[in-house]
């Protein structure tokens, strides 16, 4: 009897591990930061190369870093919720404009709007290789104390935001809806 | 034709490969056999089924770059690879390092060949166990 069902009770096993592996979605690669201390950084401004930004910046305060490019497909989709999020002056966005060319990114803000309170200027990708980066848009969730509390991969929207982040910064602020 | 074929072959590979700066990176040859070797051991992270030897994604280009840094600073492999496990995690090696999180891929292989090799133990041993019927048939025949 054993025999005849041990195959079927192997296939049985097989098919929910096959089933979830099939829905994950291999391109998203956890960040190892989270729950660690992000990286120190500091890069000059897309706007005033004269002037700095980095992580002493946002030091005390839940911030967002947004990774973006205007190479990046999905960095357009994303950038109407930015502005949206952004006039609702619940938290400070950062950007990280990676590997792009400094007048490409100016006009870029100048046309469809400026989200962040600050965008550095990270030409040779170096800060983006220290925060983990591999592709545009990537959203960091940062606590006051400087801990990454979350990674998003791919353009935000209003769902992930509500689902993924807004339980996050409630949590970090102690409060409960 | 059938040399004209062969050359076009040939010519394929070159083709790929003078897309990625693989030119001698160091005039020190034991430098550039150790920067070879890290650089086959390390993902795209972007391409994620390439190594960044053999990826001209941008990031792989950026992090082939860090990797010469860090060599001509003197740094140790297993520096380099921190290096790059801290910020991408053990995915980034092609060769994940024995540690609790990467255990089960180490012994999985063996694991399954124990397996493989007690059923097919079992099986043998099943049949040899069974009268060899044919063969009596043939003998009495």
């Amino acid at each position: 009897m054993l025999r005849y069902l041990a195959p079927i009770i192997v296939f049985a096993i097989m098919i929910p591990v096959f089933l979830i592996g099939l829905n994950r979605d291999p391109t998203e690669l956890p960040s190892p930061y989270i729950g660690k201390t992000g990286p120190q950084f500091e890069l000059p401004r897309l706007l005033d190369a004269q002037q700095t930004v980095g992580s002493a910046d946002y030091a005390g305060n839940i911030a967002l870093i947004n990774v973006w490019a205007t190479w990046c497909v999905g960095c357009r989709q994303e950038h109407g919720f930015l502005l949206k999020l952004a006039a609702k002056n619940d938290l400070s966005i950062y950007g990280i404009n990676w590997r792009d060319r400094r007048e490409d990114a100016v006009s870029w803000l100048d046309q469809l709007g400026n989200p962040y309170v600050a965008s550095g200027f990270d030409a040779d990708g170096r800060v983006g290789i220290d925060w983990g980066v591999y592709g545009a848009p990537e959203t960091f969730l940062i606590d006051a104390d400087g801990t990454v509390l979350y990674k998003h991969i791919s353009p935000l929207n209003q769902a992930v935001w509500d689902e993924e982040f807004v339980p996050r910064i409630q949590a970090a602020r102690g409060e409960s809806r | 034709m059938k040399h004209l074929l062969l050359a076009l072959t040939l010519l394929l590979p070159s083709a790929v490969a003078l897309a990625i700066d693989t030119g001698k990176a160091f005039d020190d040859p034991v430098l550039q056999a150790r920067y070879e070797k890290i650089i086959s051991e390390v993902r795209c992270l972007k391409c994620q089924n390439q190594t960044i030897k053999d990826s001209n994604a941008f990031l792989a280009g950026d992090l082939r770059r860090e990797i010469r840094r860090m060599l001509q600073e003197g740094k140790s492999d297993a520096e380099i690879f921190d290096f790059l496990v801290v910020r991408y995690g053990e995915f980034a090696l092609y060769k994940p390092r024995m540690s609790g999180k990467t255990l089960v891929l180490w012994i999985a292989p063996l694991l399954f060949i124990g397996i493989g090799g007690l059923i097919v133990f079992r099986v043998i041993r099943g049949r040899m166990a069974m009268p060899l019927d044919d063969e009596d048939e043939i003998a009495v025949g």
